[in-house]
């Protein structure tokens, strides 16, 4: 249980209560982590944490972390941005879909050490200001899901798909996002917003 | 995932340096405690099944601005180790001049992979026998030499029909690699003492008694790029799968020909999905040359490529399909316009 979230907010809230429960739950092993760092400033041992500083929607964020940590365990567990999604964990499904240098990238086989210096963009750094993406605003116009867990994912891949030019035909759409799988079978409805979406992005 | 020891290569030389540090007492490749990381969609996914536990990985991308060159310069065509699959699969003059090549790589696993994976890793990438990557079973002469292979009885539908051995079926997944065997392509290694070139059909190994090593590959030698002479306009991939987009072939043909006036001067066939290596079909494409194409002709060629197969409970479906791919691969490099 979280007692930030519940002193925070009056009402329930689904999202701050996982940030929350994710959170306290980290705190023993970073700060393990640190104190260990702390006596031995030259971390030569793979099991001590490493600095790292990842440039996200944007902005440069510092972090310390453990080797293995992948792009999406930094973004969802260090930096609670948890829009990206953990679905297979293999590069299977697309839940975890980002923008890597514009590229999109499975982020949990991206190690987070290999990603330094280049700009990851997330679901949560699509919208300018309260504005949102002309790809969200078509998902929700096109009911382009029903869980909504792959939402984030197919939304970053559709973004670079119309990008490359892969979404001048419902046949292309289909091929080039079936990276991105839907367990509730959205496909028809997310075809449709891709097809609506796209004219907007490439006007630009 | 075990820990290990992260290190970004400033230059070939740090990176031959660091790979084989270790190697000695490491061989073989697989098993080396130092691996390279390129784009690490085989790599790292293996390293969270516990399948790979290299104590060092060794970050190779920053070589990329002298290894991931595309150049097609007219009669010949080159490609650095570590050029995007998504990069060459959308280069306007490998999909004129080397379709099979472009087709290969397009239909190959989804467009973020794609935008991951590089050309080297590409033709690394290892098996997807699920006894393989399920280390709850012991019984793999693959990652546990000498354990036995559970996938002999046990559920072989993806399993390979040519190449395998009493050791191992498991099949090579690729699709990049069989364009490559047809055309011949020549690899570019660099390791310690610099850089050597061999026939790209050299550098896989059939399992035999030890399904362990895999390339003629050593510890601290990286694929640099590979070269291909003369174009290939009349060439094709076909890959039938289970799913009609993003999953491995059950059955893959690569055909290159090349035809005057009606009569084929030149044939290449290559397989995959089928066999334990990328896999030349020479006895086929023999039948080929000097000949005029018909559908008898197509139907003696695919049965000459699959002379040698041999299913197993669960696989021997793949005979018959095979067949049919190369017949029909065959009539569409024919009859494809150039």
């Amino acid at each position: 249980m979280s007692d930030k979230s519940s002193s925070r907010t009056s009402t329930f809230d689904r999202r701050a209560f996982m940030a929350g429960a994710a959170g306290s739950a980290l705190v023993p092993m970073t700060a393990r982590a640190v104190a260990q760092d702390a006596n031995e400033p030259v971390a030569q041992d793979p099991s001590l944490p490493v600095e790292v500083t990842l440039r996200v929607n944007g902005k440069d964020k510092r972090l310390r972390i453990d080797a293995r940590t992948t792009v999406l365990d930094a973004l969802r567990e260090h930096l609670k941005l948890t829009g990206s999604k953990k679905g297979c964990d293999h590069g299977q499904c697309g839940a975890c879909t980002v923008l890597i240098d514009d590229r999109r990238v499975v982020s949990c086989l991206t190690l987070a050490l290999a990603a330094e210096g280049q700009e990851i963009t997330t679901i949560e750094g699509l919208a300018t200001d309260d504005r949102l993406h002309p790809m969200q605003q078509a998902f929700i116009d096109n009911d382009a899901f029903q869980c909504g867990y792959c939402t984030p994912g197919q939304i970053m891949s559709a973004v670079a798909c119309v990008k490359e030019g892969h979404a001048g035909n419902e046949a292309d759409i289909r091929e080039y996002m079936s990276g991105n799988i839907c367990r509730c079978a959205a496909y028809p409805n997310i075809v449709a917003a891709v097809k609506q979406a796209a004219p907007e992005i490439m006007k630009g | 995932m075990r820990s290990f020891s992260y290190r970004r290569a400033s230059d070939p030389d740090m990176a031959v340096r660091a790979l084989s540090a270790a190697a000695a007492a490491n061989n073989p490749l697989t098993k080396a405690t130092a691996q390279p990381l390129a784009g690490g969609t085989t790599l790292i996914d293996l390293m969270k099944l516990d399948v790979m536990r290299p104590a060092a990985v060794v970050d190779i991308n920053p070589l990329a601005h002298a290894w991931s060159a595309i150049e097609p310069d007219g009669e010949a065509l080159r490609l650095g180790a570590l050029a995007k699959m998504s990069d060459v699969a959308a280069h306007a003059e490998i999909r004129r001049s080397y379709p099979v090549i472009a087709d290969s790589l397009r239909l190959a696993a989804s467009a973020q992979l794609r935008n991951m994976a590089t050309l080297g890793g590409n033709v690394m990438q290892r098996t997807r026998c699920s006894y393989f990557r399920d280390v709850s079973y012991e019984n793999c002469n693959k990652r546990n030499p000498g354990s036995g292979c559970a996938a002999m009885d046990g559920v072989n539908r993806m399993h390979a029909v040519l190449g395998t051995s009493d050791q191992c079926i498991a099949t090579y997944p690729g699709d990049f690699a069989q364009a490559l065997i047809a055309l011949d392509a020549v690899v570019e290694i660099t390791g310690k003492a610099g850089t050597r070139s061999m026939p790209f059909a050299q550098l896989h190994k059939a399992p035999g008694s030890t399904p362990e090593i895999e390339t003629t590959l050593q510890p601290g030698e990286l694929i640099s790029a590979f070269s291909i002479q003369g174009r290939w306009p009349r060439s094709v991939y076909l890959k039938a799968r289970d799913r009609q987009s993003y999953e491995f072939a059950l059955s893959s043909a690569a055909v290159a020909l090349d035809v005057q006036d009606g009569t084929i001067r030149d044939a290449r066939v290559a397989l995959g999905g089928v066999a334990t290596v990328p896999w030349r079909a020479r006895e086929a494409e023999a039948l080929l040359k000097g000949e005029k194409f018909d559908e008898a002709l197509a139907q003696r060629v695919a049965h000459a490529a699959f002379a040698d197969a041999r299913g197993r409970r669960h696989n021997s479906f793949k005979i018959g399909l095979g067949r049919r791919v190369v017949a029909r691969a065959l009539q569409q490099a024919v009859t494809m316009e150039i």
